[in-house]
């Protein structure tokens, strides 16, 4: 059996998921954003049945790629739990009428229950149940409440024998409020007050760049904690075994490979090159904590409601980039791992958004991974360095940005979104969710790191890296200013753009060197698995269109850098 | 006097009256709870003709100025 979880955005869809479910939730899923959807099983009368936590929607007439999703997600479930905001009846009964019509087996889990009671709306149950046909259970998914009954109610959801005609809709959903909904008049609760004051320009906008500020110190301060105190302890435990393998394999091109180079008869996990020690340390030591710490405090955002704010704040500067305010959030993501920023592209609505907000995103939005790349390569020159690469990065995403917008035909929709009101999260379903994203890098970040890691060991001992350097010497040390031997760190940055801060660190670079290194290595080309992503989404030829901005962009850049730096 | 949803002051509460444009967009809107008869408040105007946000129905609805301009209310008492 499958059981589809449907819904406007923001009523607690993914945290019913989370309470229907256990914890072996399947699928990739970046809410918020939830483009894709999560699967996850549940035990209905001593069975497994599929539980799908669909991408909201407001109606079945889709206008954005996450909506078609939902949409056709539709003929694959056998019941339907439409999940309702109690707050926002008269709104959400349009799709409910919309679901009927598709004649699908049908129960309503009327959430917020408790919300909407706290703010004077009172919603007659039964008779909602019988107006519509269907099986309504009143629930509260950030406490649990109503989910027994939702589940033991479960067989009983039917398809309705409700019509209405398409123009009605409207009008009958009138009608049925009215008989079923009193609403006594309220104030306005602080939160409320406070999420107006976080729209307002005049506070919101000071506010943004707090709330920014604070999620960056969040983030770096539990990222360096998790380093300091967790990972490089594990590796120092690590150490002896590491030299154990070094000392048993002796001299040779297996310990090229696997452990690399000793730095003064000691390894040294960011510049010894191993799959067995850089190879290991810098996905895990270096990368994992910041992606854990970033994504906890994305994820917060996200949960809390922020997000949405932060889109309408932004809107007229994106608009310049063709795009609208929404597209900050996967550019936020891309911050995390361009993978699921460019996943999340897919709630803009048109295919001319979702290639600039793509290629932005895979040429201008460090990675993670990159960001330790690059404080790695320039962060020892103090902050200049640091902000001369972030400020040209910025300059080409807005300059990118415009020019695309202008070179492109068709012109960019407007925004219109819902801001939900602030909530505190559920912590049970934000977990599952930074869970997930963590156990995507770990999926498809580290094998490329050691994969990364081997290929140039193998090219490496084999001369080929020597080769392509020499072949592309005129661009990379004429126009670019940077060393022969950089070329293999640039080849390398292919696999995985992390691996490459290795390589570039015992060259003895320049710190203009270092800096240019790190601008092209953002910008030449995404890792393989942004790139397959890209290739998904965009479809071959407009993934070439992007690589080519890339390459170009990458060079142009560097050659100007290494002009006036 | 009736006018456009993006001309009406900020924090005054006014009834739609009537909405321009296709009907797709009349439909994608109402799905928000922007219709004919619903009472809105503007609660914030982003500058430099960036996007305006009304609550309607309790909920806040961020639509670009454009959206806004084909959207026209009329000042009602409070």
């Amino acid at each position: 059996m499958r059981i589809l979880l449907m819904g406007n955005p923001n009523v607690g869809k993914s945290v019913i998921f989370s309470r229907l479910t256990g914890t072996d939730v399947i699928a990739s899923n970046y809410p918020g954003t939830t483009v894709e959807f999560t699967k996850g099983t549940m035990k209905l009368n001593g069975e497994r049945a599929e539980v799908i936590d669909v991408p909201g929607t407001y109606t079945l007439e889709p206008v954005s790629k996450a909506e078609e999703v939902a949409v056709e997600m539709l003929h694959e479930g056998d019941v339907v739990i439409q999940v309702v905001d109690a707050t926002n009846l008269e709104r959400n009964l349009y799709l409910t009428l919309q679901l009927i019509e598709k004649k699908v087996p049908l129960i309503m889990a009327l959430n917020l229950w408790d919300e909407a009671k706290h703010i004077g709306i009172k919603i007659d149950v039964k008779k909602l149940e019988k107006l519509l046909g269907v099986p309504v259970v009143p629930t509260v998914a950030v406490t649990g409440e109503g989910i027994k009954e939702l589940v033991s109610r479960l067989p009983h959801a039917r398809i309705s024998v409700y019509r209405s005609t398409d123009h009605e809709k409207w009008g009958d959903i009138g009608k049925m409020i009215a008989q079923v909904q009193s609403v006594t008049h309220r104030h306005h609760t602080p939160l409320e007050k406070l999420g107006d004051l976080s729209i307002k320009p005049v506070t919101g906008i000071p506010l943004s760049i707090l709330v920014m500020y604070l999620a960056f110190q969040i983030t770096r301060f539990i990222g360096e904690g998790l380093i300091g105190y967790v990972f490089e302890p594990l590796f120092e435990l690590y150490t002896p075994l590491a030299m154990k393998i070094s000392q048993l394999l002796g001299p040779g091109f297996l310990h090229d490979i696997l452990i690399g180079t000793l730095i003064k008869g000691e390894i040294d996990y960011t510049q010894s090159m191993g799959v067995l020690t850089t190879g290991l340390f810098v996905p895990f030591a270096m990368v994992l904590p910041y992606v854990f710490s970033f994504y906890l405090t994305l994820s917060f955002l996200e949960d809390c409601g922020y997000l949405p704010r932060l889109a309408v704040l932004i809107d007229n500067v994106m608009h310049r980039l063709g795009l609208h305010g929404s597209a900050i959030i996967p550019m936020l993501l891309g911050l995390g791992c361009n993978v699921p920023g460019i996943l999340a592209t897919r709630i803009l609505e048109t295919r001319r958004q979702r290639f600039i907000a793509a290629t932005l995103t895979a040429i201008c939005i460090p990675c993670t991974a990159m960001l330790a790349v690059v404080v790695g390569l320039v962060g020892k020159y103090g902050p200049q360095g640091l902000g001369i690469v972030f400020v040209t990065l910025f300059i080409v995403w807005v300059i990118l940005g415009t020019l695309l917008d202008k070179l492109l035909k068709g012109e960019s929709p407007e925004i219109f979104l819902e801001i939900p009101p602030y909530r505190i999260p559920y912590w049970g379903a934000l977990l599952k969710k930074l869970w997930m994203r963590i156990k995507y890098f770990l999926r498809e970040g580290v094998p490329y790191v050691l994969l990364g890691v081997f290929i140039a060991n193998v090219l490496y001992t084999l001369g080929v890296i020597d080769f392509v350097g020499r072949i592309a010497s005129p661009v990379i040390v004429g126009l670019l200013g940077l060393t022969k031997e950089t070329a293999a760190a640039l080849i390398i940055g292919f696999l995985r753009k992390d691996v490459a801060v290795g390589m570039l660190l015992p060259l003895g670079l320049t710190m203009k060197q270092l800096i240019i290194a790190s601008v092209v290595l953002t910008m030449y080309f995404p890792c393989v698995a942004t790139f397959a992503v890209l290739f998904r989404e965009l479809g071959v030829k407009d993934m070439m269109k992007s690589a080519g901005i890339m390459i170009v962009g990458a060079i142009l850049v560097g050659s100007l850098l290494n002009l006036i730096l | 006097m009736e006018v456009t949803l993006d001309e009406l002051e900020i924090e005054r509460p006014a009834e739609i009256k009537r909405i321009m444009g296709g009907f797709g967009f009349q439909r994608r809107i109402a799905a928000l709870g922007l219709r004919v008869g619903k009472i809105v408040r503007k609660v914030a105007s982003e500058p430099l003709r960036g996007p305006i946000v009304v609550e309607v129905d309790g909920t806040r609805v961020a639509l670009g100025r454009g959206m806004s301009m084909k959207i026209f209310v009329e000042e009602i008492e409070e």
